[in-house]
């Protein structure tokens, strides 16, 4: 799934009717590997056409809480939301049949194309062709950076967090669990609760 | 020698780094497969990352090719479960708790605290992956065009890179 994903917004409400019950494993599968198959460019608006819009799997208010979920947790979000949506529809089988779907399609492609990358990889035309493929993808997760940005940082302070998390890894070479406690925690506790505990009291 | 304990140890580990999408664990990746495993050249992980951006699927499926090349059909396998189990697993059980969580006054903070370092976590990726990938006006000129496209018109990021590649045929074929 590419990073782009997060940067969407979701166009519409769809039909939050009729979310069907007893989908079996074998159509789970068979969705998530189309999805798998098709999602050219990112996976997100594939997985809203298909589980929200096309099968009434999911409605949209749940489909923005997993993938807000998806997006907090480690994992990329194409897999996370695989997990999340089988587990809803038929448990741990649910989930096991959506995540192998997802993923079949692209890991043979990717066998493939390692295979002839590692054959024909220095010909001329190639090596110039992936130069314009590398420069293009750098640009494509800068656009997702700055999606994401105008969408997750609300104050000056998350800026400050944002930068010593690249000044962390890029600068002072530390590991990405290091920087996460260290950042991740004073970003934490920055955001702790404050008095909403009073209003959270009622039932 | 056989590589599979060390594709497993790698790719789960690089698996839990990838909080706010696959590009937070490239620095890291680039350390452990390009200088400690030597698997590949640096190169060689930007071409197999960007061209794996054209794949459908999820994103990071460029790891294959790096199993493949290190440990077989068997080193393709592993690193698949490798990477996406554990994350799998993790997110099975967050997920089952997740409504239960909802009054926990930390679950929100905990998102919002992340929120900024994930994509702090990005950029940095990004930031590696830049300094062999941007190399001169060209290849400077394509990412920024790339960028403002994106970020102005909805378009599709799989047809951009392609065209990407296009243009890198025309401007690097001597």
């Amino acid at each position: 799934m590419s990073e782009t994903d997060t940067t969407l917004v979701l166009p519409r409400k769809a039909d939050t009717a009729l979310v069907q019950a007893g989908v079996s494993i074998g159509q789970i599968f068979l969705e998530f590997l189309v999805i798998g198959a098709t999602s050219f460019g990112g996976v997100v608006p594939y997985l809203r056409g298909s589980l929200v819009i096309k099968r009434h799997w999911i409605d949209d208010k749940e489909f923005v809480e997993m993938l807000s979920i998806s997006q907090s947790l480690p994992g990329l979000n194409a897999s996370n939301m695989a997990i999340l949506v089988g587990e809803k529809l038929r448990g741990a089988m649910g989930s096991v049949a959506a995540i192998t779907g997802i993923c079949l399609p692209g890991a043979v492609i990717m066998y493939v194309v390692g295979m002839f990358y590692r054959s024909h990889g220095d010909h001329v035309w190639v090596t110039a062709g992936l130069k314009g493929v590398a420069a293009a993808a750098v640009g494509m997760i800068l656009s997702t950076v700055v999606g994401l940005s105008k969408k997750a940082l609300t104050n000056k302070f998350d800026f400050v967090f944002m930068v010593l998390t690249v000044i962390a890894v890029n600068r002072l070479h530390q590991s990405v669990p290091r920087t996460l406690i260290a950042v991740g925690l004073l970003a934490i506790l920055f955001h702790r609760p404050r008095k909403e505990r009073k209003e959270s009291v009622g039932p | 020698m056989n590589q599979t304990p060390a594709l497993v140890r790698v790719f789960a580990y690089l698996s839990l780094l990838t909080i706010g999408g696959g590009m937070s664990a490239f620095p890291e990746m680039k350390i452990l497969t390009v200088e400690v495993h030597k698997w590949l050249t640096f190169p060689q992980l930007i071409h197999l990352y960007s061209v794996g951006q054209m794949a459908p699927g999820p994103n990071m499926m460029m790891i294959v090719p790096i199993g493949e090349w290190a440990g077989g059909v068997l080193g393709a396998i592993v690193v698949v479960l490798a990477f996406f189990g554990p994350t799998a697993v993790l997110t099975f059980i967050v997920g089952r708790l997740w409504n239960k969580l909802e009054k926990w006054p930390w679950r929100r903070s905990i998102q919002q605290g992340l929120a900024p370092v994930s994509i702090g976590l990005l950029l940095a990726g990004c930031f590696t992956m830049a300094k062999g990938a941007i190399f001169g006006l060209e290849t400077a000129t394509i990412a920024v065009v790339v960028l403002l496209l994106l970020l102005n018109y909805k378009m599709n990021a799989a047809l951009l890179i392609l065209v990407g590649a296009f243009i890198g045929v025309l401007s690097f074929t001597p």
